[in-house]
Protein backbone atom coordinates (compact mmCIF):
# COMPACT_ATOMS: atom_id res chain seq x y z
CA UNK A 1 0.00 0.00 0.00
CA UNK A 2 2.74 2.48 1.18
CA UNK A 3 5.11 1.33 -1.95
CA UNK A 4 2.21 2.52 -4.52
CA UNK A 5 2.03 5.55 -3.37
CA UNK A 6 5.09 7.67 -4.56
CA UNK A 7 4.30 5.80 -7.75
CA UNK A 8 0.67 7.10 -7.57
CA UNK A 9 2.08 10.63 -7.47
CA UNK A 10 4.88 10.38 -9.53
CA UNK A 11 2.02 9.12 -12.32
CA UNK A 12 0.01 11.97 -11.66
CA UNK A 13 2.82 14.28 -11.60
CA UNK A 14 3.87 13.32 -14.96
CA UNK A 15 0.49 13.18 -16.12
CA UNK A 16 -0.36 16.93 -15.36
CA UNK A 17 3.30 17.69 -17.06
CA UNK A 18 1.67 15.93 -20.33
CA UNK A 19 -1.18 17.70 -20.23
CA UNK A 20 0.51 21.17 -19.60
CA UNK A 21 2.35 20.34 -22.37
CA UNK A 22 -0.27 19.60 -24.58
CA UNK A 23 -1.93 22.38 -23.51
CA UNK A 24 0.50 24.95 -24.34
CA UNK A 25 1.64 23.01 -27.66
CA UNK A 26 -1.94 22.45 -28.90
CA UNK A 27 -4.34 25.33 -27.27
CA UNK A 28 -2.15 28.12 -25.67
CA UNK A 29 0.27 28.68 -29.19
CA UNK A 30 -1.82 28.54 -31.81
CA UNK A 31 -4.87 31.00 -29.93
CA UNK A 32 -1.94 33.45 -29.02
CA UNK A 33 -1.20 33.34 -32.75
CA UNK A 34 -5.11 33.67 -34.07
CA UNK A 35 -5.90 37.14 -33.05
CA UNK A 36 -8.18 37.74 -35.13
CA UNK A 37 -9.75 34.39 -37.09
CA UNK A 38 -9.75 34.20 -40.90
CA UNK A 39 -12.19 31.12 -40.86
CA UNK A 40 -15.31 30.97 -39.51
CA UNK A 41 -18.87 31.78 -39.77
CA UNK A 42 -19.73 35.06 -41.73
CA UNK A 43 -22.39 37.29 -39.52
CA UNK A 44 -25.34 36.61 -40.75
CA UNK A 45 -27.82 39.04 -43.13
CA UNK A 46 -29.63 40.71 -40.95
CA UNK A 47 -33.48 40.18 -40.79
CA UNK A 48 -35.84 42.45 -41.72
CA UNK A 49 -39.48 42.15 -42.71
CA UNK A 50 -40.27 43.02 -45.87
CA UNK A 51 -43.40 42.40 -47.70
CA UNK A 52 -44.55 41.31 -51.00
CA UNK A 53 -47.96 41.78 -53.24
CA UNK A 54 -48.50 39.39 -55.71
CA UNK A 55 -52.52 39.62 -56.44
CA UNK A 56 -54.57 39.69 -53.58
CA UNK A 57 -51.75 37.62 -51.54
CA UNK A 58 -49.16 39.13 -49.13
CA UNK A 59 -46.01 37.26 -48.57
CA UNK A 60 -43.89 37.84 -45.80
CA UNK A 61 -40.31 37.54 -45.29
CA UNK A 62 -40.59 35.52 -41.93
CA UNK A 63 -42.34 33.13 -43.86
CA UNK A 64 -40.01 33.28 -46.69
CA UNK A 65 -36.65 32.39 -44.89
CA UNK A 66 -37.41 28.74 -43.78
CA UNK A 67 -38.27 27.80 -47.90
CA UNK A 68 -35.47 29.72 -48.93
CA UNK A 69 -33.06 28.02 -46.79
CA UNK A 70 -34.31 24.63 -47.51
CA UNK A 71 -34.73 25.18 -51.40
CA UNK A 72 -32.77 28.33 -52.31
CA UNK A 73 -29.70 28.75 -50.69
CA UNK A 74 -27.43 25.84 -52.19
CA UNK A 75 -27.26 27.65 -54.97
CA UNK A 76 -28.25 31.11 -53.96
CA UNK A 77 -26.40 31.09 -50.87
CA UNK A 78 -27.33 31.84 -47.27
CA UNK A 79 -26.33 35.43 -47.80
CA UNK A 80 -28.26 35.59 -50.96
CA UNK A 81 -24.79 35.97 -53.22
CA UNK A 82 -25.01 33.83 -55.45
CA UNK A 83 -21.95 31.63 -53.52
CA UNK A 84 -24.48 28.65 -52.52
CA UNK A 85 -22.16 25.52 -52.64
CA UNK A 86 -23.32 24.33 -56.03
CA UNK A 87 -23.21 27.84 -57.49
CA UNK A 88 -19.43 26.84 -58.90
CA UNK A 89 -20.77 24.47 -61.18
CA UNK A 90 -23.27 26.09 -62.71
CA UNK A 91 -23.60 28.29 -65.85
CA UNK A 92 -25.28 30.31 -66.18
CA UNK A 93 -24.54 31.61 -62.60
CA UNK A 94 -27.63 31.72 -59.98
CA UNK A 95 -28.59 35.51 -59.36
CA UNK A 96 -27.01 37.72 -56.83
CA UNK A 97 -29.49 39.03 -54.63
CA UNK A 98 -27.22 41.42 -53.36
CA UNK A 99 -26.98 43.61 -55.87
CA UNK A 100 -30.88 43.24 -57.00
CA UNK A 101 -30.06 42.89 -60.41
CA UNK A 102 -32.64 41.00 -62.46
CA UNK A 103 -32.82 39.62 -66.01
CA UNK A 104 -36.79 39.41 -66.20
CA UNK A 105 -38.69 42.03 -65.45
CA UNK A 106 -41.78 44.23 -67.06
CA UNK A 107 -39.84 47.61 -66.04
CA UNK A 108 -37.23 49.64 -67.30
CA UNK A 109 -33.63 48.83 -67.37
CA UNK A 110 -31.68 49.52 -64.17
CA UNK A 111 -35.04 49.42 -62.32
CA UNK A 112 -36.36 47.01 -60.01
CA UNK A 113 -38.52 43.96 -60.84
CA UNK A 114 -42.10 44.44 -59.64
CA UNK A 115 -43.12 41.36 -57.04
CA UNK A 116 -45.35 39.79 -59.91
CA UNK A 117 -42.08 39.68 -61.99
CA UNK A 118 -40.44 37.71 -59.59
CA UNK A 119 -43.18 35.82 -58.72
CA UNK A 120 -43.42 34.71 -62.26
CA UNK A 121 -39.91 33.94 -62.47
CA UNK A 122 -39.85 31.41 -60.16
CA UNK A 123 -43.26 29.57 -61.03
CA UNK A 124 -41.36 29.59 -64.33
CA UNK A 125 -38.16 28.50 -64.49
CA UNK A 126 -35.34 29.80 -66.19
CA UNK A 127 -34.64 27.70 -69.30
CA UNK A 128 -30.82 26.80 -70.81
CA UNK A 129 -30.10 27.38 -66.54
CA UNK A 130 -29.96 25.27 -63.80
CA UNK A 131 -32.77 27.50 -62.19
CA UNK A 132 -36.15 24.91 -61.65
CA UNK A 133 -39.50 25.27 -62.32
CA UNK A 134 -40.97 25.83 -58.99
CA UNK A 135 -44.50 25.36 -59.36
CA UNK A 136 -44.17 22.74 -56.36
CA UNK A 137 -44.59 26.03 -54.37
CA UNK A 138 -47.70 27.14 -53.59
CA UNK A 139 -48.78 30.67 -54.76
CA UNK A 140 -48.31 31.97 -50.84
CA UNK A 141 -44.63 29.99 -50.70
CA UNK A 142 -44.12 31.94 -53.79
CA UNK A 143 -44.79 35.39 -52.85
CA UNK A 144 -43.04 34.80 -49.06
CA UNK A 145 -39.97 33.65 -51.12
CA UNK A 146 -40.56 37.13 -52.95
CA UNK A 147 -40.94 39.11 -50.21
CA UNK A 148 -37.28 37.70 -48.10
CA UNK A 149 -35.15 37.78 -50.84
CA UNK A 150 -35.73 41.87 -50.70
CA UNK A 151 -33.72 41.76 -47.72
CA UNK A 152 -30.50 40.59 -48.81
CA UNK A 153 -30.09 44.32 -51.23
CA UNK A 154 -30.69 47.76 -49.41
CA UNK A 155 -32.29 48.86 -52.59
CA UNK A 156 -35.32 47.44 -51.70
CA UNK A 157 -35.45 49.33 -48.93
CA UNK A 158 -34.60 53.01 -50.80
CA UNK A 159 -36.18 52.24 -53.93
CA UNK A 160 -39.58 51.39 -55.34
CA UNK A 161 -40.22 48.84 -58.05
CA UNK A 162 -40.16 50.06 -61.44
CA UNK A 163 -43.47 51.00 -63.59
CA UNK A 164 -44.44 48.18 -65.95
CA UNK A 165 -44.29 48.88 -69.78
CA UNK A 166 -47.19 49.52 -71.40
CA UNK A 167 -47.94 46.52 -73.92
CA UNK A 168 -50.55 47.77 -76.34
CA UNK A 169 -53.22 45.46 -77.70
CA UNK A 170 -51.35 42.94 -80.34
CA UNK A 171 -52.10 43.58 -84.25
CA UNK A 172 -52.89 40.73 -86.38
CA UNK A 173 -50.03 39.01 -87.65
CA UNK A 174 -49.72 39.34 -91.61
CA UNK A 175 -46.88 38.43 -94.00
CA UNK A 176 -46.10 42.33 -93.94
CA UNK A 177 -45.97 43.01 -90.26
CA UNK A 178 -43.15 39.92 -90.27
CA UNK A 179 -41.36 41.38 -93.15
CA UNK A 180 -40.85 44.18 -91.18
CA UNK A 181 -39.78 42.55 -88.47
CA UNK A 182 -37.37 41.29 -90.63
CA UNK A 183 -35.95 44.67 -91.77
CA UNK A 184 -35.95 46.04 -87.88
CA UNK A 185 -33.79 42.97 -87.33
CA UNK A 186 -31.33 43.76 -89.50
CA UNK A 187 -31.85 47.81 -88.96
CA UNK A 188 -31.23 47.21 -84.81
CA UNK A 189 -28.39 45.10 -85.68
CA UNK A 190 -29.83 42.52 -83.28
CA UNK A 191 -28.01 39.55 -85.58
CA UNK A 192 -24.62 40.87 -84.56
CA UNK A 193 -24.95 38.59 -81.62
CA UNK A 194 -27.72 36.57 -82.52
CA UNK A 195 -27.01 35.77 -85.52
CA UNK A 196 -28.67 36.04 -89.49
CA UNK A 197 -30.98 33.45 -88.98
CA UNK A 198 -32.01 33.98 -84.98
CA UNK A 199 -29.30 30.71 -84.14
CA UNK A 200 -27.11 32.77 -81.95
CA UNK A 201 -23.96 32.84 -83.78
CA UNK A 202 -23.73 36.45 -84.56
CA UNK A 203 -20.11 38.03 -85.08
CA UNK A 204 -20.07 39.48 -81.52
CA UNK A 205 -21.91 36.27 -80.12
CA UNK A 206 -18.29 34.28 -79.06
CA UNK A 207 -17.48 38.10 -77.37
CA UNK A 208 -20.49 38.37 -75.22
CA UNK A 209 -19.94 37.98 -71.29
CA UNK A 210 -22.33 39.17 -68.57
CA UNK A 211 -21.97 41.67 -65.45
CA UNK A 212 -20.11 39.37 -63.64
CA UNK A 213 -17.23 39.10 -66.69
CA UNK A 214 -18.97 35.21 -67.33
CA UNK A 215 -19.18 33.87 -70.51
CA UNK A 216 -22.59 34.20 -72.06
CA UNK A 217 -24.35 33.12 -74.64
CA UNK A 218 -27.01 34.95 -76.80
CA UNK A 219 -30.66 33.46 -76.86
CA UNK A 220 -30.76 30.84 -79.93
CA UNK A 221 -34.22 31.26 -81.09
CA UNK A 222 -33.42 28.20 -83.70
CA UNK A 223 -32.81 25.47 -80.81
CA UNK A 224 -35.44 22.58 -80.39
CA UNK A 225 -37.26 21.25 -77.86
CA UNK A 226 -37.14 23.04 -74.63
CA UNK A 227 -34.11 25.18 -75.40
CA UNK A 228 -36.53 27.09 -77.67
CA UNK A 229 -38.21 28.55 -74.80
CA UNK A 230 -37.81 32.32 -73.77
CA UNK A 231 -36.23 32.20 -70.52
CA UNK A 232 -38.58 35.06 -69.45
CA UNK A 233 -41.78 33.53 -70.32
CA UNK A 234 -43.44 32.11 -73.59
CA UNK A 235 -46.29 34.63 -74.82
CA UNK A 236 -45.73 37.38 -77.78
CA UNK A 237 -46.17 39.67 -74.93
CA UNK A 238 -43.17 38.51 -72.99
CA UNK A 239 -41.22 38.76 -75.98
CA UNK A 240 -42.38 41.95 -76.63
CA UNK A 241 -40.94 42.86 -72.92
CA UNK A 242 -37.80 40.96 -73.25
CA UNK A 243 -36.38 43.11 -75.75
CA UNK A 244 -38.10 46.69 -74.90
CA UNK A 245 -36.78 46.14 -71.31
CA UNK A 246 -33.50 44.17 -71.69
CA UNK A 247 -32.70 41.62 -69.83
CA UNK A 248 -30.43 43.24 -66.78
CA UNK A 249 -26.84 41.43 -66.18
CA UNK A 250 -26.16 40.48 -69.36
CA UNK A 251 -25.05 42.30 -72.43
CA UNK A 252 -28.29 42.36 -73.67
CA UNK A 253 -29.74 46.36 -73.74
CA UNK A 254 -33.22 47.48 -73.92
CA UNK A 255 -34.61 49.00 -76.50
CA UNK A 256 -37.23 50.88 -74.98
CA UNK A 257 -36.01 53.96 -76.29
CA UNK A 258 -35.35 52.90 -79.65
CA UNK A 259 -38.52 50.85 -81.19
CA UNK A 260 -41.93 52.65 -81.44
CA UNK A 261 -44.24 50.19 -80.06
CA UNK A 262 -46.33 48.83 -83.49
CA UNK A 263 -42.76 48.57 -84.72
CA UNK A 264 -42.10 46.25 -81.54
CA UNK A 265 -45.11 43.99 -82.61
CA UNK A 266 -43.69 43.44 -85.88
CA UNK A 267 -40.49 42.45 -84.80
CA UNK A 268 -41.73 40.23 -82.25
CA UNK A 269 -43.76 38.52 -85.19
CA UNK A 270 -40.60 38.44 -87.12
CA UNK A 271 -38.65 36.54 -83.63
CA UNK A 272 -41.59 33.71 -84.02
CA UNK A 273 -40.30 33.01 -87.84
CA UNK A 274 -36.71 32.24 -86.30
CA UNK A 275 -37.84 29.58 -84.05
CA UNK A 276 -38.18 26.99 -86.64
CA UNK A 277 -39.06 24.16 -84.80
CA UNK A 278 -41.95 25.88 -83.07
CA UNK A 279 -45.49 25.48 -84.48
CA UNK A 280 -46.70 29.04 -84.27
CA UNK A 281 -49.16 31.35 -86.04
CA UNK A 282 -46.66 33.05 -87.74
CA UNK A 283 -44.50 30.45 -88.72
CA UNK A 284 -48.12 29.23 -90.10
CA UNK A 285 -48.60 32.47 -92.28
CA UNK A 286 -45.10 32.46 -93.61
CA UNK A 287 -45.87 27.97 -94.17
CA UNK A 288 -48.06 29.72 -96.59
CA UNK A 289 -46.55 31.37 -98.25
CA UNK A 290 -43.97 29.11 -98.94
CA UNK A 291 -41.14 30.21 -96.37
CA UNK A 292 -40.55 33.39 -98.29
CA UNK A 293 -40.81 36.69 -96.41
CA UNK A 294 -41.01 39.70 -98.72
CA UNK A 295 -38.76 42.08 -98.94
CA UNK A 296 -40.14 45.37 -96.75
CA UNK A 297 -41.03 48.33 -98.40
CA UNK A 298 -41.39 51.57 -96.63
CA UNK A 299 -45.07 52.55 -96.32
CA UNK A 300 -45.65 55.43 -93.40
CA UNK A 301 -43.24 58.27 -93.15
CA UNK A 302 -40.92 58.28 -90.30
CA UNK A 303 -40.81 54.53 -90.23
CA UNK A 304 -37.40 53.09 -90.74
CA UNK A 305 -35.95 52.98 -94.35
CA UNK A 306 -36.61 50.00 -96.15
CA UNK A 307 -33.61 47.76 -94.77
CA UNK A 308 -31.98 45.23 -97.06
CA UNK A 309 -33.07 41.64 -96.01
CA UNK A 310 -31.33 40.20 -93.10
CA UNK A 311 -29.54 38.05 -94.82
CA UNK A 312 -27.81 41.48 -95.87
CA UNK A 313 -24.80 43.49 -93.97
CA UNK A 314 -26.13 46.74 -93.03
CA UNK A 315 -24.81 49.14 -95.60
CA UNK A 316 -22.39 51.38 -93.98
CA UNK A 317 -22.31 54.32 -96.47
CA UNK A 318 -22.64 57.93 -95.77
CA UNK A 319 -26.01 59.70 -96.28
CA UNK B 1 -11.71 78.76 -82.64
CA UNK B 2 -13.94 76.73 -79.66
CA UNK B 3 -10.49 75.95 -78.34
CA UNK B 4 -9.42 79.61 -78.09
CA UNK B 5 -12.55 80.61 -76.99
CA UNK B 6 -12.72 77.89 -74.14
CA UNK B 7 -8.87 79.00 -73.11
CA UNK B 8 -9.99 82.94 -73.36
CA UNK B 9 -12.45 81.65 -70.59
CA UNK B 10 -10.23 79.86 -69.03
CA UNK B 11 -7.46 82.27 -68.37
CA UNK B 12 -10.53 85.03 -67.34
CA UNK B 13 -11.13 82.31 -64.73
CA UNK B 14 -7.73 81.98 -64.02
CA UNK B 15 -7.19 85.95 -63.69
CA UNK B 16 -10.55 86.14 -61.30
CA UNK B 17 -9.46 83.49 -59.29
CA UNK B 18 -5.93 84.97 -58.32
CA UNK B 19 -7.59 88.12 -57.66
CA UNK B 20 -9.75 86.09 -54.72
CA UNK B 21 -6.16 84.48 -53.60
CA UNK B 22 -6.93 80.70 -54.52
CA UNK B 23 -4.13 78.40 -55.23
CA UNK B 24 -3.93 76.14 -58.35
CA UNK B 25 -1.80 72.38 -58.09
CA UNK B 26 -1.01 71.47 -61.91
CA UNK B 27 1.66 68.81 -62.76
CA UNK B 28 2.38 66.14 -65.00
CA UNK B 29 1.76 62.62 -64.66
CA UNK B 30 4.20 60.38 -65.88
CA UNK B 31 5.20 56.16 -65.97
CA UNK B 32 8.31 54.31 -65.02
CA UNK B 33 9.26 50.89 -66.93
CA UNK B 34 7.72 49.75 -70.09
CA UNK B 35 3.96 49.81 -70.53
CA UNK B 36 1.98 46.77 -71.95
CA UNK B 37 2.11 46.48 -75.88
CA UNK B 38 -1.62 48.60 -77.17
CA UNK B 39 -2.42 46.01 -79.74
CA UNK B 40 -4.09 47.34 -82.84
CA UNK B 41 -7.89 46.74 -83.02
CA UNK B 42 -8.99 44.89 -85.83
CA UNK B 43 -12.31 47.16 -86.57
CA UNK B 44 -13.18 45.03 -89.65
CA UNK B 45 -16.20 43.44 -88.76
CA UNK B 46 -17.87 46.91 -88.52
CA UNK B 47 -16.71 48.42 -91.86
CA UNK B 48 -18.23 51.92 -90.97
CA UNK B 49 -16.22 52.31 -88.25
CA UNK B 50 -12.83 51.11 -89.80
CA UNK B 51 -12.52 53.17 -92.92
CA UNK B 52 -12.61 56.38 -90.33
CA UNK B 53 -9.24 54.89 -89.31
CA UNK B 54 -6.96 54.55 -92.26
CA UNK B 55 -4.41 53.31 -89.69
CA UNK B 56 -5.61 50.93 -87.40
CA UNK B 57 -6.40 52.32 -83.57
CA UNK B 58 -4.93 50.50 -80.62
CA UNK B 59 -6.75 50.11 -77.45
CA UNK B 60 -6.80 53.13 -75.21
CA UNK B 61 -5.82 51.31 -71.53
CA UNK B 62 -2.97 52.92 -71.59
CA UNK B 63 -1.94 55.89 -73.49
CA UNK B 64 0.95 57.60 -73.52
CA UNK B 65 3.10 60.59 -74.51
CA UNK B 66 6.56 61.98 -75.07
CA UNK B 67 8.93 61.73 -72.17
CA UNK B 68 7.17 59.22 -70.46
CA UNK B 69 4.03 60.80 -70.35
CA UNK B 70 0.80 59.06 -69.34
CA UNK B 71 -2.99 60.43 -70.36
CA UNK B 72 -6.36 59.53 -69.28
CA UNK B 73 -4.91 59.66 -65.70
CA UNK B 74 -7.98 61.00 -62.94
CA UNK B 75 -6.28 63.42 -60.45
CA UNK B 76 -8.86 64.62 -58.29
CA UNK B 77 -8.94 66.16 -54.28
CA UNK B 78 -9.56 63.44 -52.28
CA UNK B 79 -10.07 64.73 -48.62
CA UNK B 80 -9.18 67.98 -47.31
CA UNK B 81 -11.74 69.84 -49.25
CA UNK B 82 -15.33 69.49 -47.94
CA UNK B 83 -17.81 68.63 -51.06
CA UNK B 84 -19.28 72.56 -51.65
CA UNK B 85 -21.99 69.98 -53.23
CA UNK B 86 -21.75 72.49 -56.29
CA UNK B 87 -22.32 70.43 -59.71
CA UNK B 88 -20.66 71.59 -62.50
CA UNK B 89 -22.89 73.12 -64.52
CA UNK B 90 -21.03 72.62 -67.99
CA UNK B 91 -22.49 69.85 -70.61
CA UNK B 92 -20.20 66.49 -70.42
CA UNK B 93 -21.08 64.08 -73.61
CA UNK B 94 -19.71 60.71 -73.72
CA UNK B 95 -19.42 60.29 -77.78
CA UNK B 96 -19.27 56.99 -79.59
CA UNK B 97 -17.35 57.92 -83.56
CA UNK B 98 -15.51 55.60 -85.21
CA UNK B 99 -16.54 52.91 -82.75
CA UNK B 100 -14.33 54.79 -79.74
CA UNK B 101 -15.45 56.42 -76.86
CA UNK B 102 -14.16 59.87 -76.64
CA UNK B 103 -13.11 60.86 -73.97
CA UNK B 104 -12.24 57.39 -73.05
CA UNK B 105 -12.15 58.38 -69.77
CA UNK B 106 -15.41 60.72 -68.08
CA UNK B 107 -14.63 62.53 -65.17
CA UNK B 108 -18.04 63.86 -63.28
CA UNK B 109 -19.66 65.36 -60.54
CA UNK B 110 -21.81 62.77 -58.55
CA UNK B 111 -25.41 63.83 -59.55
CA UNK B 112 -23.95 65.47 -62.75
CA UNK B 113 -25.60 64.82 -65.81
CA UNK B 114 -24.53 63.74 -69.15
CA UNK B 115 -24.91 63.04 -72.37
CA UNK B 116 -24.05 59.63 -74.20
CA UNK B 117 -24.00 60.08 -78.18
CA UNK B 118 -23.79 58.21 -81.09
CA UNK B 119 -22.03 59.61 -83.50
CA UNK B 120 -21.86 56.29 -85.81
CA UNK B 121 -23.59 54.75 -88.92
CA UNK B 122 -23.68 51.84 -86.83
CA UNK B 123 -25.92 51.24 -83.53
CA UNK B 124 -24.23 50.39 -80.35
CA UNK B 125 -25.08 49.46 -76.89
CA UNK B 126 -24.20 51.40 -73.62
CA UNK B 127 -23.18 48.98 -70.97
CA UNK B 128 -21.42 50.42 -68.03
CA UNK B 129 -20.69 48.12 -64.90
CA UNK B 130 -21.07 49.91 -61.89
CA UNK B 131 -20.86 48.18 -58.35
CA UNK B 132 -22.04 50.96 -56.14
CA UNK B 133 -25.13 52.48 -58.50
CA UNK B 134 -27.24 50.99 -60.49
CA UNK B 135 -26.60 49.05 -63.61
CA UNK B 136 -28.58 49.72 -66.72
CA UNK B 137 -28.05 48.85 -70.54
CA UNK B 138 -29.19 50.62 -73.82
CA UNK B 139 -28.91 50.46 -77.23
CA UNK B 140 -28.71 53.79 -79.23
CA UNK B 141 -28.87 53.79 -82.97
CA UNK B 142 -27.53 55.38 -85.25
CA UNK B 143 -28.60 58.90 -85.45
CA UNK B 144 -30.62 58.63 -82.30
CA UNK B 145 -31.24 61.61 -79.90
CA UNK B 146 -28.12 61.77 -77.29
CA UNK B 147 -29.28 59.26 -73.81
CA UNK B 148 -29.26 61.98 -70.68
CA UNK B 149 -27.92 60.29 -67.59
CA UNK B 150 -26.40 60.45 -64.12
CA UNK B 151 -25.00 58.95 -60.89
CA UNK B 152 -25.11 59.55 -57.38
CA UNK B 153 -22.71 57.56 -55.73
CA UNK B 154 -18.59 57.80 -56.33
CA UNK B 155 -17.48 55.06 -58.06
CA UNK B 156 -14.73 54.36 -61.76
CA UNK B 157 -17.34 52.62 -63.52
CA UNK B 158 -15.94 51.02 -66.91
CA UNK B 159 -17.79 50.89 -69.66
CA UNK B 160 -18.46 48.37 -72.55
CA UNK B 161 -20.72 48.10 -75.31
CA UNK B 162 -21.34 44.20 -76.36
CA UNK B 163 -21.66 44.84 -79.89
CA UNK B 164 -17.98 45.97 -80.51
CA UNK B 165 -16.12 44.12 -77.74
CA UNK B 166 -13.45 46.51 -78.40
CA UNK B 167 -14.93 48.92 -77.12
CA UNK B 168 -14.05 50.02 -73.37
CA UNK B 169 -14.02 53.43 -71.31
CA UNK B 170 -15.15 54.56 -68.04
CA UNK B 171 -16.88 57.05 -65.89
CA UNK B 172 -15.09 58.52 -63.16
CA UNK B 173 -18.00 59.96 -60.74
CA UNK B 174 -16.13 62.25 -58.18
CA UNK B 175 -17.80 63.16 -55.08
CA UNK B 176 -15.51 67.03 -55.72
CA UNK B 177 -15.92 69.55 -58.00
CA UNK B 178 -11.71 69.72 -58.17
CA UNK B 179 -10.96 67.16 -61.16
CA UNK B 180 -9.14 66.62 -63.99
CA UNK B 181 -7.95 63.82 -66.40
CA UNK B 182 -4.32 64.03 -67.90
CA UNK B 183 -4.14 64.60 -71.26
CA UNK B 184 -1.64 65.89 -74.17
CA UNK B 185 1.54 64.35 -72.69
CA UNK B 186 0.64 63.91 -68.77
CA UNK B 187 -0.76 67.21 -67.68
CA UNK B 188 -3.41 68.13 -65.39
CA UNK B 189 -4.60 71.41 -63.15
CA UNK B 190 -6.81 71.93 -60.36
CA UNK B 191 -7.34 75.64 -59.83
CA UNK B 192 -9.59 77.38 -57.49
CA UNK B 193 -8.64 75.90 -54.43
CA UNK B 194 -9.29 77.89 -51.09
CA UNK B 195 -5.76 77.91 -48.65
CA UNK B 196 -6.18 74.62 -47.21
CA UNK B 197 -3.82 71.02 -46.66
CA UNK B 198 -5.53 68.56 -49.14
CA UNK B 199 -5.27 65.29 -50.44
CA UNK B 200 -4.70 64.67 -54.03
CA UNK B 201 -5.40 61.65 -55.60
CA UNK B 202 -4.56 60.23 -58.99
CA UNK B 203 -6.29 57.17 -60.75
CA UNK B 204 -5.49 55.19 -63.33
CA UNK B 205 -7.52 51.82 -64.89
CA UNK B 206 -4.41 49.65 -65.08
CA UNK B 207 -1.82 51.09 -62.61
CA UNK B 208 -3.98 51.73 -59.47
CA UNK B 209 -4.14 54.90 -57.34
CA UNK B 210 -1.34 57.20 -55.81
CA UNK B 211 -1.77 59.65 -53.50
CA UNK B 212 0.53 63.08 -52.57
CA UNK B 213 -0.18 65.54 -49.54
CA UNK B 214 -0.02 69.28 -50.54
CA UNK B 215 -0.84 72.29 -48.52
CA UNK B 216 -1.91 75.74 -50.47
CA UNK B 217 -1.26 78.73 -48.48
CA UNK B 218 -2.52 81.37 -50.51
CA UNK B 219 -2.20 82.73 -53.99
CA UNK B 220 0.22 80.45 -55.80
CA UNK B 221 0.81 77.54 -57.57
CA UNK B 222 2.30 74.08 -56.50
CA UNK B 223 3.17 71.49 -58.50
CA UNK B 224 2.64 68.17 -57.70
CA UNK B 225 4.05 64.89 -59.86
CA UNK B 226 3.01 61.63 -60.11
CA UNK B 227 4.95 58.61 -60.97
CA UNK B 228 2.98 55.16 -61.91
CA UNK B 229 4.88 51.98 -61.80
CA UNK B 230 4.06 50.20 -65.75
CA UNK B 231 2.84 47.36 -66.10
CA UNK B 232 4.63 44.58 -68.06
CA UNK B 233 1.62 43.05 -69.07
Amino acid sequence: MTSLKPMRSIGVTFFAAMLGLLFVAGFVTPASAQDEPAVGPKPPVPFRNTESHVGDITGHSADGKLPYRRYCAGCHGDYGDANGENAVWLDPKPRDFTIATFKCRSTLTGTLPTDQDLFNTIGRGLTNSNMPIWNTFSKQERADLVAYIKIFSPRWEKEKAGVPITVPAEPPVTLESISHGQALFAKLECWKCHGLHGEGDGPSASTLTDSKDNPIRPFNFAAAGNDSRFKCGSTNQDIYKIFMTGVDGTPMPSFADVIQPNDAWDLVHFLRTLQVHRKSRENDILMAAHGVIPPYVEKKTGSLAPAASANEKVPGGGQ
Amino acid sequence: MSNKRFSLVLMMVLVASSAMFAGTVSGKVTYTGTPAHMKPIDMSKEPSCAKQHPTPITSETVVTGANDALDNVVVYISSGAPDDGQIPTQAITYVQKGCQYIPHVLAMHVDQEFAIANDDQTSHNIHPHPTVNIEWNLSQQAGSPPIKKQYDKPEFIPVQCNIHPWMHGWFAVLKTSHYDVSKDGGDFKLPNLPPGKYTITAWHESYGTQTADVTISGNETKEVNFSFKAKPY
